[in-house]
Parts: structure tokens; C-alpha cells; sequence
């Protein structure tokens, strides 16, 4: 069952369209990931998907409303996003922000209750930064900061979470990390996760759904065993793959590739 | 891995423990910082050319009696100036609080912004072309014009390629301030206005008076009322847009409704004491250092510690080189630009 629909949605900055009459469906309780090249609009769509960018036509919906008329609140009670350059201010400490993501969930003035608290101690822990909860954002490394904003967005409680290149300048170790976070926390606990991922072989590893791009167009979408082959790989990217089999997931991975002559 | 309902007895345990310390440093810093403004309001009213000891200034508050002179120079001329003092260094703290908090902007200050230059050269016209307008309508020109800076620098700001910097920002905020300051200057000297013009570039609270008072502290008051209602959006908005619209902040109407606050607030101050810089750029900063990060504490904080340095500062000024008075604008920008060179080295990134 799909729990995000985007329907024919054009999408882009000031007057420049990067996105224009894509549609797609997000499945529920599933990893879905989408790539493509660099400026393919994999991000643009992440925004539209979560309304931090308005849609300039079309719509998407969530469990079957157009996003964009919900109360915004409201939807950030289902779906939390982690933007791709989220900075935290100096001196913030990681309860604090962690703290933050129980905002949805908090009127008025907005003191935590005790929910709130065992949400943020929750989060801390499943990503395993509970020793780290006073210390400022800024004395943390890049893996533990992204894992922060990562803690932040699991308080949230939402069941649908986006993430904008959640790996991007981690070492292989930490990219790791957080990607089996993200799947214990949908085979667990049953959570909707949409991300970009710039790495072919993880996305195919971890993602139950694949979503490729290019030119702001949709080329290819399904299972990483439809969407990781040879031609689709050189229909989105331009490269000339050499396939292999995932020794861990058994899912198609990309070994090595190079690029084809130009006068082909 | 646990689910959030189920993680019990040693999270109890941690949440007994983290009842935080931040808000006891934060009501501490309130709390004193009240009681430290008002001693100094008293110093200052018992200091300047009469010397009037502290009893007699609470027998002109407590007790007036309009027989005696040094309740008359109390009631009529040191009480506004030092209410004056504290209310406009509140406002300039508050403005710099919002605007750093709104943009994620270390370096964001009305004076450094155009805001104050704006609010100046509209007074500027105002006595220009209508002389005796009533201060009523005179802080109202204020805020148009703190409007009108702001929006030329971020026009001026936003067409550069590659966006609104920090940095950016903060240079069309000189060249446009030096422009509308000349301009000013150049309306002054058109219209033989320098001489009310004077106090208003060298920043003095020395010429305030009651009914100036009174006709800003409704504006100030709502105004400082509505930045602290917001201020726990304010500390979304710190994060970044896009975090704060992932956790449902409307942040397009939060915007609109804390510049407007900005404006009001730098409006209110600007019309009476001038185009003094700085305030809000050092106190949020200092109040941020003592308080954390949580604009809920930031801002009321701003509003002791601003009115208190614009009193400390007035009251140097007077006690520097007596019977002359040092303008106040220059006192803090004495203090102002160390700081502000210092954080402009560190990058001017990233709040």
C-alpha cells in the first residue's frame, strides 16, 4: 500500500522548473531510495515530497490528502525530514536538539512532559549517543552530528522519514552504521523511509523499492533487481557497468563501470 | 530495539536527573539582571551635575514633591532619560535577538543592517518637510523607515549571485547606511535642520522626554510581548528552514510577524535616541554565551541585559568628561567593534 502518492507534480526554484509531471508512489513499511545524477532533481522531489518546496502544479498526498492543504503541523506528526545540510547552531547541546524534534507533539510554551522525555531518551539511545546528550553539537564528530539530526527526527515519532543523502561525508564504517539503523527501524518497528543515496550499491543493498532519475524525469522504478541493470544504469548515468550479486543482501550491485566513448 | 512506550524505570531515573540546569542559570541571570538594572537606574539618576543622593531619588519616585528642585530636575529630566535609556536598549537587544535568531545570521544588528540609518533618514525628512509633527506620528515615519533599509539592503543583498551571505548582508547594510546617512546629512544642512539633527546621528538619550515615553512604551511593550510568544518558534527557526518546516512551523508567517516586530522595535528606539549601533548585536550574543540557545531565555534575557548596558553606557558617558557628555553611540561602538570584528573573523557563518 502506498502512504505518499506524488501525482503529477512540477516542481523547481524561482522560474527555472526541475521537475516537471512526475508521479510515483512511495510504499508503505519499505525502504524506498531515489538516484541519479547530479542535479537530476532527486532532491527537489525529497522537498516536494516533504512540502518544504510548494509544487507548482499537481500534488502530493499523504495517506490520501493533498499534502500541501494539511495542517503542517499535523504532517509532522507523520513524516519527519533531515535536510541535506542541516547545521546546528554553535553551542546547542544534542538533548537540546533532540529535544526539538518533540515540537509537533507540544503546545503553548512547549516544556517537555514526561512522553516527550521518553521519546528524546529513546532516540538517544537507538542511535546510540546517550553519552554524548550534554556535550555541544559542535565538539561531535561528522558521523555523531548526523546521527544527532538523525535522533532528532526519530523523536519526532513520526512513521514516515525523509533523509536527503544521510550518508554523504561519512567514512564506510559510519555509512554503514546509519543505514542499518534506518533498516532495523523499518523492520522493527514498520517505518516508511524515503531517501536519496548517492552510493548505487547501497541503495540496492538496503532499499526494498527504487526510484531512478534523470533530467527531472522518472526513468525507472520497482525493486533493486528491476532498477540495478546494466542498461538502466547506462540510460540514467552514462556508465558502462559491470554487475555482480551483493555477497551480504544478494541484491545487484555495481563492481566497476567506466564511461563509454564519447563519438558512441 | 525497544519502542519509545517501552523504555521505563532507568529513563524515569534520567529525567528526575535532568531537570535541566539551564533555566536556574537563565532566572538567575533575569532575576539579577533586574535587580542590577534597577541599582543602576538609580545611580544614574543620582548622578549628574546636581548631586542628589540615593535617598532623594526615592522620595521623588516614592514621594514627589514638586516644591523641592531636586525632585523637579529628578521628575522632569533624569527619570525619562534613564527610562529612556534602559526602554531603547531593550528594543535594539530584542531587534538583533529576532533578526539573528530569524536569519541565522551571527552578524545581524539593526545598525549593521540599515535598519537604524533608514529610521534616521526618515526622521530626517520628517523634520524637513513637516516640522513639528508630533512625536505620534513622528515614531510611526520611524518604523517606514526602518522598513525602508531593511528592505533596500536586502534587495541591494539578494541580487548579488550566490545569495544572501552573512557577510553580504552586512556590506550592503554599510554602503546603504552610509548613503542614507549622507543623505541626511545633506537634508540637514539643505534645510538648516543640523541642529535637531545633531543628537539624533551622535545617538543621545539626553533629550527625552515623558511624552516620548508614552507614546513609544505601548508600541515597545506589545512588541516585546510578541517576541517572547514567538520566541520558541524563533528557536526552530535557528535551526534552519528546513528543519523547522519538517517540525511544522509555519515559518513564512513567523517571519513576517517577527519583522515586523523588528521594526517596531528598532522604529521605537531609533526615534528617540538615533542610529545607535551594536546593542543588539553584542547583548544577544552575551545572553546566548550565558543562557544556551533556547530563544524562550534569550529574549527575556536580551531585554534585561539591553536596558542595562544602554544605562551603564549612558551613565559613563555622563561620567567621562563632566559637564560634557560623550555620546553614547561612540561608548558602545567602543565595546561594539572589537566584537563585532571578532565574530566577522570567526566567519561570520553559522549561527
Amino acid at each position: 500500500m502506498a502512504v505518499l502518492n506524488v501525482d503529477r507534480i512540477a516542481a523547481g526554484y524561482l522560474s527555472t522548473l526541475i521537475i516537471n509531471d512526475l508521479s510515483v508512489s512511495i510504499p508503505e513499511n519499505k525502504i524506498t531510495t531515489i538516484i541519479g545524477p547530479n542535479g537530476c532533481g532527486k532532491s527537489t522531489l525529497l522537498k516536494a515530497i516533504s512540502r518544504v518546496l510548494k509544487t507548482k502544479s499537481g500534488a502530493v498526498y499523504l495517506d490520501g490528502r493533498a499534502i500541501h492543504q494539511l495542517e503542517t503541523k499535523e504532517v509532522a506528526k507523520k513524516m519527519a525530514i533531515l535536510p541535506q545540510t542541516a547545521a546546528a547552531p554553535e553551542g546547542l547541546t544534542v538533548f537540546e536538539l533532540v529535544s526539538y524534534g518533540r515540537f509537533p507533539h507540544q503546545r503553548g510554551f512547549g516544556s517537555l512532559k514526561k512522553e516527550d522525555y521518553k521519546y528524546i531518551y529513546w532516540a538517544l539511545d537507538v542511535t546510540g549517543l546517550n553519552e554524548f546528550k550534554d556535550r555541544p553539537i559542535e565538539a561531535l564528530s561528522g558521523g555523531q552530528r548526523q546521527r544527532v539530526w538523525i535522533a532528532m527526527a526519530l523523536a519526532q515519532g513520526t512513521e514516515i522519514l525523509i533523509l536527503d543523502e544521510p550518508t554523504t561525508y561519512l567514512d564506510l564504517a559510519h555509512q554503514l552504521d546509519i543505514l542499518l539503523l534506518l533498516q532495523r527501524l523499518k523492520e522493527e518497528e514498520g517505518r516508511t523511509i524515503v531517501m536519496v543515496l548517492h552510493d548505487l550499491n547501497h541503495a540496492s543493498r538496503f532499499s526494498d523499492y527504487m526510484i531512478a532519475m534523470k533530467d527531472g524525469t522518472l526513468m525507472m522504478e520497482g525493486t533493486p533487481e528491476e532498477v540495478m541493470t546494466c542498461p538502466n544504469l547506462e540510460n540514467v548515468f552514462n556508465i558502462d557497468a559491470s554487475m555482480a550479486t551483493c555477497p551480504f543482501s544478494h541484491n545487484p550491485i555495481c563492481l566497476s563501470y567506466q564511461l563509454f566513448q564519447k563519438n558512441k | 530495539m525497544s519502542t519509545p512506550a517501552g523504555v521505563s524505570a532507568e529513563i524515569e531515573e534520567l529525567i528526575e536527573k535532568n531537570k535541566k540546569s539551564r533555566p536556574i542559570v537563565a532566572i538567575i541571570i533575569l532575576f539579577g539582571g533586574i535587580f542590577a538594572l534597577l541599582v543602576s537606574i538609580a545611580l544614574s539618576i543620582s548622578f549628574g551635575a546636581a548631586d542628589i543622593n540615593l535617598e532623594t531619588v526615592w522620595t521623588a519616585v516614592f514621594h514627589f514633591n514638586p516644591d523641592l528642585t531636586p525632585h523637579q530636575i529628578i521628575r522632569e529630566i533624569r527619570m525619562p532619560r534613564v527610562l529612556g535609556a534602559a526602554m531603547v536598549g531593550s528594543c535594539f537587544a530584542v531587534a538583533g535577538a529576532l533578526m539573528q535568531g530569524m536569519t541565522r545570521n551571527p552578524l545581524a544588528d539593526s545598525g549593521l543592517l540599515g535598519l537604524n540609518a533608514g529610521a534616521a533618514f526618515m526622521l530626517a525628512l520628517c523634520f524637513a518637510f513637516f516640522p513639528g509633527l508630533p512625536f505620534m506620528y513622528l515614531i510611526m515615519y520611524s518604523f517606514l523607515g526602518a522598513g525602508l533599509g531593511a528592505g533596500i539592503v536586502y534587495g541591494i543583498g539578494s541580487m548579488s549571485r550566490g545569495g544572501l551571505t552573512p557577510m553580504r548582508l552586512v556590506l550592503a547594510g554599510a554602503a546603504v547606511s552610509a548613503l542614507l546617512g549622507a543623505l541626511s546629512e545633506g537634508i540637514a544642512l539643505y534645510f538648516r535642520i543640523g541642529q535637531d539633527l545633531a543628537f539624533w546621528y551622535a545617538g543621545g538619550v539626553s533629550g527625552t522626554k515623558w511624552i516620548n515615553l508614552q507614546v513609544m512604551s505601548p508600541w515597545v511593550i506589545a512588541a516585546m510581548i510578541g517576541a517572547i510568544i514567538i520566541s520558541r518558534s524563533i528557536t526552530l527557526l535557528s535551526l534552519g528552514d528546513e528543519v523547522a518546516i519538517g517540525l511544522g512551523q509555519k515559518t513564512k508567517t513567523i517571519k513576517v510577524f517577527g519583522m515586523i516586530l523588528v521594526l517596531v522595535l528598532a522604529g521605537s528606539a531609533v526615534s528617540v535616541v538615533g542610529a545607535v549601533g551594536f546593542v543588539g548585536l553584542i547583548v544577544p550574543h552575551l545572553t546566548r554565551l550565558l543562557v544556551g540557545h533556547d530563544y524562550r531565555w534569550i529574549i527575556p534575557c536580551s531585554i534585561v541585559i539591553g536596558g542595562l548596558l544602554v544605562v551603564l553606557a549612558d551613565l559613563a558617558a555622563r561620567m567621562i568628561n563632566p559637564p560634557y557628555e560623550t555620546p553614547i553611540g561612540a561608548l558602545i561602538a567602543l565595546i561594539g567593534v572589537p566584537f563585532f570584528l571578532y565574530l566577522a573573523r570567526k566567519g561570520g557563518r553559522e549561527l
